[in-house]
């Protein structure tokens, strides 16, 4: 059962991925990345990972891919040739990712670490992976990773309004 | 299910986010393919806490994903400028800076 649940979802995150590539509207792109993030969430719940799951549902693929497609919207559906990149990026892109993808899977399959031809431990901590055990963990082992975290969040916001904020036409550059 | 399948998934999903930032050439899609990169970095961070059951790499998650909002907002907002003052939409046309 387990099984069929990561294939379907690693099938769906695949495909998504790679419609991410491949689509040559962004504004598609964008929506093949929100199944993309719809189908990784499901496997992230295989994991015992319920909370972030549902915060990965609720903030990437709602709030985020909103200011995604609003994007995509405002500067219009740009048709780009789908392999016009610089000849040599055309080859040596694709072949630099299959390359790293290789070297990544002897690596992790060839690495002596104990457990990782398992499921992992047994005994899990009881409420691994809920709101609960991850708010405890933030508020009380990572607060200040928490409240870097939220400072960072505020700055973004700011240069967001700088960058994209409409100046005066007068202004010279602006 | 074994964790290994896990890794090789999240190095999978990094590699084809890494050939899309190589490939593409629209600054939004870039964006879209670095996502693809930090969804598979926090694939392989949540596989790791499952195996050791411990919840820090939760956390990092979360981290993962504050600043992944972060830069898709500073991004976007340089995209928006771009589309404003008229540059073209093509990262290969920006080499002003390469001197």
């Amino acid at each position: 059962m387990v099984e069929v649940a990561f294939f379907a979802g690693a099938i769906g995150a695949i495909g998504g991925a790679i419609a991410v590539v491949a689509l040559r509207n962004p504004f598609y792109s964008v929506l093949a990345l929100v199944v993309h993030l719809v189908f990784l969430a499901g496997i992230f719940l295989l994991l015992r990972a319920q909370f972030i799951a549902a915060a990965q549902i609720v903030v990437y693929a709602g709030a985020v891919m909103v200011i995604y497609v609003f994007v995509a919207a405002y500067v219009g559906g740009i048709e780009e040739p789908l392999f016009d990149s610089a000849p040599q990026l055309r080859v040596f892109g694709p072949v630099l990712a299959a390359a790293l993808f290789i070297e990544i899977s002897i690596a992790v399959l060839g690495s002596a670490l104990i457990g990782l031809g398992g499921e992992g431990v047994a005994d899990v901590p009881a409420g691994f992976g809920t709101p609960e055990a991850v708010g405890r963990l933030m508020l009380e082992d990572f607060l200040i990773a928490f409240e870097a975290a939220s400072m960072l969040l505020l700055v973004a916001a700011v240069a967001a309004i700088v960058l994209a904020g409409r100046k005066k036409e007068t202004g010279g550059a602006g | 299910m074994a964790i290994e399948w896990y890794l090789v998934l999240s190095a999978l999903l990094f590699s084809i986010g890494l050939a899309g930032v190589l490939i593409r050439r629209n600054p939004v899609v870039i964006l879209l393919c670095l996502e693809l990169m930090l969804s598979g970095g926090g694939l392989a961070l949540l596989s790791f806490s499952r195996l050791h059951g411990d919840g820090d790499g939760q956390v990092f998650v979360l981290m993962v994903l504050v600043v992944a909002a972060a830069e898709v907002v500073v991004g976007l907002g340089l995209v928006v400028a771009m589309f404003r003052r008229r540059i073209p939409l093509d990262v290969d046309e920006m080499k002003e800076l390469q001197g």
